[in-house]
């Protein structure tokens, strides 16, 4: 840690060398992801005992260290601890595992089989994380670093380049030429829009009035995305670097982070980052001898999904009511108290030092022709390798969901995917082998948006679907303008009747109608895009929607109130563990005698067709059609006599 | 419940309005952070708090009940010592987060953003924690709970005093 | 300096600064409104005011109290779409205000003019009606007019309310201007003259609103 301020680049240099030279490089680094998610998992207990335990065998110093880490991204293999230099991973890492890993692998570099990731497909251990197809496959520039750096430590950002980007532009680059850089390297918004994020700043730039401000949206509302968390949360300062960059090329001396309430972690980080930033001269007056000053401010989010639209944004920040206004200048020009602001996302943010670092050229050299660069999703749903991954913008959906994603769980069939979040829509099978670009998820009716992919499987009702996008769009709507307000009211009911079997002719067309004024006259994004997954289900599954309204049936068994649960007496082997797991005591049964379940306490959970066991299969669902007549209670199971 | 008179102020609550605005300065633009503070601080923001945020802060009061209304993070009555969680993200929806609202609503006669009785339990959705690998996601207090079984739920609830 | 612009086919001239609505008022022709009041500030809540701008070759749906002028904008204030859109508007509004069966004031008048169905929801809206559109004009006029803060919003969605502050409201027995402003009527249907009991923050506290 530097005991004053930098105020030169060669100082900066100076203190890197510094903690290089006190880091042995041949010494191993166990790297314990401590994300969120992982951490319910217990990996900060896991990392406190590695760190324990290399202490205790004598290692530290020279031979190994533990470090915790922000989201690797691996999560559904969480807790996840990787060894470095040597690349060895190993996923779900319990408590009990350490004692073994310390003394086998740090101490004689011997690699602990059972610990490894097995691909599910040849059953084969993979030792070196690269060679894993969920990494192998993936180009984590900005999210690499999540990896190696304890995000509460400046010393790690440093260790690995970080604020060279800053003092190249501050002290090398006058700031039309980081302007042009990001100009040239055609970066988009990564919050969802995709707006050229170079024309932004140079709006905000060109626009008269002073001060100018830079917000950083960390507001990541889209239910089932969380890249920003994990970005916020695992490299707090690559962030920074990057917003004090843009600061600089736009004429900005105020900053903003707005953070979402739901995500302490992120924001704890992100004030101890800042903190540090200060420390070491990297944020304040006169940063690293330049001449240029700048200061932030973090805000938190108080659980208000449409906060996240910018006018909206810039009202919380001044303390009024988070709600979008009516603006038909751009917020760039008139912003916050009216003066020019440039709100980029976070993930746009975590671009902008790559790109003075290497050059726009090489940014551009990636990814397709209007859209370059990588993009991170969230991969979640019914997906087997559930997590955050980073690739090259023109990469297919198919090769995202199939050879990173590891394909569709217990062998069933795909059926859509969902980006966009609530703003976009779904994508059938026929169109994933489109490629990864703005311009053609949007071409299919959905959108990028901010990279929350949901996949969905044969078990997925499409119209429950849009009910559920409608219903939360109406839930979070400000209210503040009569075709969102009301069009989501009314979209919302009319959606819930069809799932619940009191569809009535016209509904679709009402639903289109209803649809079209939204979009038509909508104060803000959010109405303006919150019918698309209506619109996107009903173009591509249309047939869900008449099976629905018609037959009062849902072709996925999904919709509570159009199926029924039936235990069918020929299968029953009595195990009881159905029995045992029903929340309601609504199945009746006993040891030998076939179980049945008592329609009127059964509330649809799911939870007896998911225990009872594969080799029985002896619970239905059935939807559209009546239900077999239920056994008489206290008849006996057949069992078959085996061969 | 219509309260025509002014409510008489307590100290304990002016001295904490009074050092959640000093936090920041007495900044108007801060107002929502200062109410995330007092939120945290009692569990919940009463008409007292509201008011005195808005005399102290120098806001309208109709602009201190704006906020606090509007936003899921605030809550306007008192809550249970235990708060339950229920993510409804879209990855845990596809994965069943519905069916486990259902399960934790049946077993405890309630429904979301309800408060028990006996004020051992309010039980609220939220919108994407941000798990979505450990989906369904249920938080009980704090901690984080993925894809609970019925049983281990009861007992959570049963241990929960 | 002077803008020209056409609405409706019309040649008008305006002021740098002002929004289509002004422009198009002072030029004689009427545009429909239910949030707008000239001395407040434009909310942009009701959408009823949308037109047609085609701007460079390229269509959009605005909201005229709050389009500012540009040179050589064209404007349509009626056509299929736009007309479509304030049908629709009221007829997903009207829900809320029905009394007996009918709907009053503007929302009557509107309906009448462009076709509204006032009853195509109604079977599906469940909510109390409140008979408030939420159109903001009581709110603003006692924020940026009169200076009390009387009256405010508070909830979000479909739970978004209009409520009086009783201890503010003391101001109210003499001024009274919304009441007047209220495009339903509701405001002096239901606020006793001497106690505002109808919907006090109080009221919305207990749930009743």
């Amino acid at each position: 840690m530097a005991n004053k301020r930098l105020s030169s680049a060669k100082e900066l240099e100076e203190l890197r060398k510094e903690i290089l030279s006190k880091r042995d490089s041949s010494r191993s680094i166990v790297t314990v992801c401590t994300g969120t998610a992982c951490q319910t998992y217990g990996s900060l207990k896991i990392y406190q005992k590695f760190a324990d335990e290399i202490r205790k065998q004598g290692l530290e110093g020279s031979v190994a260290e533990a470090k915790s880490t922000g989201c690797h991204g691996f999560c559904e293999q969480g807790p996840v601890v990787v060894i470095f230099p040597q690349e060895i991973c190993y996923v779900k890492v319990k408590l009990e595992d350490v004692l073994e890993i310390v003394s086998k692998t740090l101490a004689q570099g011997g690699v602990i089989e059972r610990l490894l990731y097995e691909d599910p497909v040849t059953g084969e251990r993979i030792a070196k994380d690269p060679d894993i197809p969920f990494y192998k496959n993936q180009m984590r520039i900005v999210f690499e670093n999540n990896r190696h750096v304890n995000p509460r430590d400046i010393d790690d950002y440093i260790a690995l380049g970080g604020y060279s980007a800053l003092s190249k532009a501050l002290l090398q680059m006058p700031l039309e030429q980081v302007l042009e850089e990001i100009k040239k390297s055609n970066l988009r918004g990564r919050g969802g829009g995709g707006f050229p994020t170079g024309i932004k700043w140079e709006t905000t730039r060109n626009a008269p009035g002073e001060p100018k401000y830079v917000i950083v949206n960390c507001d990541e509302g889209d239910p089932g995305a969380y890249m920003d968390r994990s970005i916020m949360e695992g490299n707090p300062h690559g962030v920074l670097e990057g917003l004090i960059i843009g600061a600089y090329a736009i004429g900005s001396h105020e900053g903003f982070i707005y953070v979402r309430q739901e995500y302490p972690i992120a924001y704890e980080n992100t004030i101890q980052a800042i903190k540090q930033a200060e420390e070491h001269g990297f944020l304040g007056k006169n940063i690293l001898g330049s001449g240029f000053g700048f200061k932030v401010k973090v805000h938190r989010g108080a659980g208000a999904f449409v906060s996240g639209e910018s006018t909206a944004l810039m009202c919380a920040i001044e303390g009024k009511v988070g709600e979008p206004k009516m603006k038909y200048i751009h917020t760039a020009v008139s912003g916050i108290e009216g003066r020019p602001s440039c709100l980029n996302n976070v993930e746009t943010w975590a671009n902008v030092p790559l790109i003075i670092d290497k050059g726009a050229e090489w940014f551009s050299s990636i990814g397709t022709d209007r859209s370059k660069g990588t993009k991170i999703f969230s991969l979640v749903g019914k997906v087997n390798n559930t997590g955050l991954v980073e690739v090259p913008m023109g990469m297919t959906l198919r090769q995202l969901i199939y050879d990173i994603g590891g394909g569709i769980p217990q062998g069933k069939k795909f059926k859509a995917v969902q980006t966009g979040g609530p703003s976009g829509g779904v994508i059938p099978e026929q169109h994933l082998d489109t490629p990864i670009d703005f311009d053609e998820l949007t071409k299919l009716g959905s959108m990028m948006g901010s990279g929350g992919t949901v996949v969905m499987d044969e078990d997925t009702c499409m119209v429950d679907t849009a009910r559920y996008f409608i219903s939360f769009c109406c839930e979070e709507s400000c209210g503040k303008c009569i075709p969102c307000r009301e069009g989501l009211r009314m979209l919302r009911e009319i959606l819930t009747d069809i799932c619940e079997g009191k569809g009535q002719e016209g509904d679709i067309e009402a639903i289109e109608d209803i649809a079209k004024v939204m979009q038509d006259a909508s104060l803000c994004a959010l109405g303006t895009t919150a019918a698309n997954p209506a619109l996107t289900t009903l173009k591509y599954f249309r047939d869900e929607y008449q099976a629905h309204i018609k037959e009062k049936r849902c072709p996925a068994k999904a919709c509570k109130a159009l199926t029924s649960y039936y235990i069918d007496p020929e299968k029953c082997t009595a195990c009881m563990i159905c029995f045992k797991n029903c929340p309601t005591e609504a199945i009746h049964g006993d040891k030998n005698i076939v179980h049945w379940i008592e329609q009127e306490k059964c509330i649809k959970c799911n939870t007896c067709f998911e225990v009872c066991p594969p080799r029985f299969s002896a619970v239905r669902r059935i939807s559209g059609e009546s239900l077999p007549p239920t056994p008489t209670p206290g008849t006996k199971v057949i069992r078959e006599k085996k061969r | 419940m219509v309260s025509k008179t002014k409510s008489k102020k307590s100290t304990k609550v002016s001295r904490a309005v009074s050092k959640a605005v000093g936090a920041y300065q007495r900044d108007k633009n801060m107002l929502i952070q200062i109410l995330l503070d007092l939120q945290s601080m009692f569990g919940w923001l009463s008409q007292e708090v509201l008011t005195d945020v808005s005399e102290q802060l120098e806001v309208p009061v109709t602009q201190v009940y704006q906020i606090a209304s509007y936003y899921k993070a605030f809550s306007l009555m008192p809550r249970g010592r235990h708060i339950i969680r229920v993510c409804m993200g879209t990855a845990c929806h596809v994965r069943g987060s519905p069916q486990l609202l259902n399960i934790i609503s049946a077993m405890l006669n309630m429904k979301p953003s309800e408060t028990s009785e006996d004020m051992r339990f309010t039980l609220e959705t939220v919108n994407c924690l941000g798990c979505c690998a450990m989906g369904p996601v249920v938080v009980v207090d704090d901690v984080y709970h993925s894809k609970p079984a019925t049983l281990a739920l009861k007992k959570i609830f049963e241990t929960a005093k | 300096m002077t803008i020209n612009l056409q609405i409706d086919g019309k040649e008008v001239k305006a002021r740098e600064g002002m929004t289509v609505l002004e422009a198009a008022k002072e030029a004689g022709i009427e545009i429909p409104t239910l949030c707008y009041l000239e001395k407040l500030k434009p909310y942009g809540a009701c959408r009823i005011c949308s037109v047609e701008v085609e701007r460079k070759g390229r269509v959009r749906i605005v909201a005229s109290c709050g389009y500012p002028v540009e040179q050589g904008l064209v404007v349509k204030t009626h056509s299929p779409r736009i007309d479509r859109i304030r049908k629709v508007l009221i007829e997903l509004v009207a829900p809320t205000t029905i009394i007996d069966g009918e709907v009053a004031g503007e929302i009557k008048k509107l309906a009448k003019e462009y076709g509204a169905n006032i009853h195509r929801f109604e079977s599906r809206f469940r909510a109390k009606p409140t008979r408030c559109i939420l159109c903001g004009q009581c709110v603003r006029y006692c924020d940026e007019v009169v200076g009390e803060h009387a009256i405010g919003f508070v909830g979000r969605g479909i739970e978004r309310r209009t409520a009086f502050f009783p201890e503010k409201a003391k101001a109210c027995l003499t001024c009274q201007a919304c009441f007047n402003l209220c495009p339903t009527g509701k405001i002096p249907s239901e606020t006793d003259f001497v106690v505002f009991d109808g919907f006090s923050v109080d009221d919305y506290l207990a749930g009743k609103l």
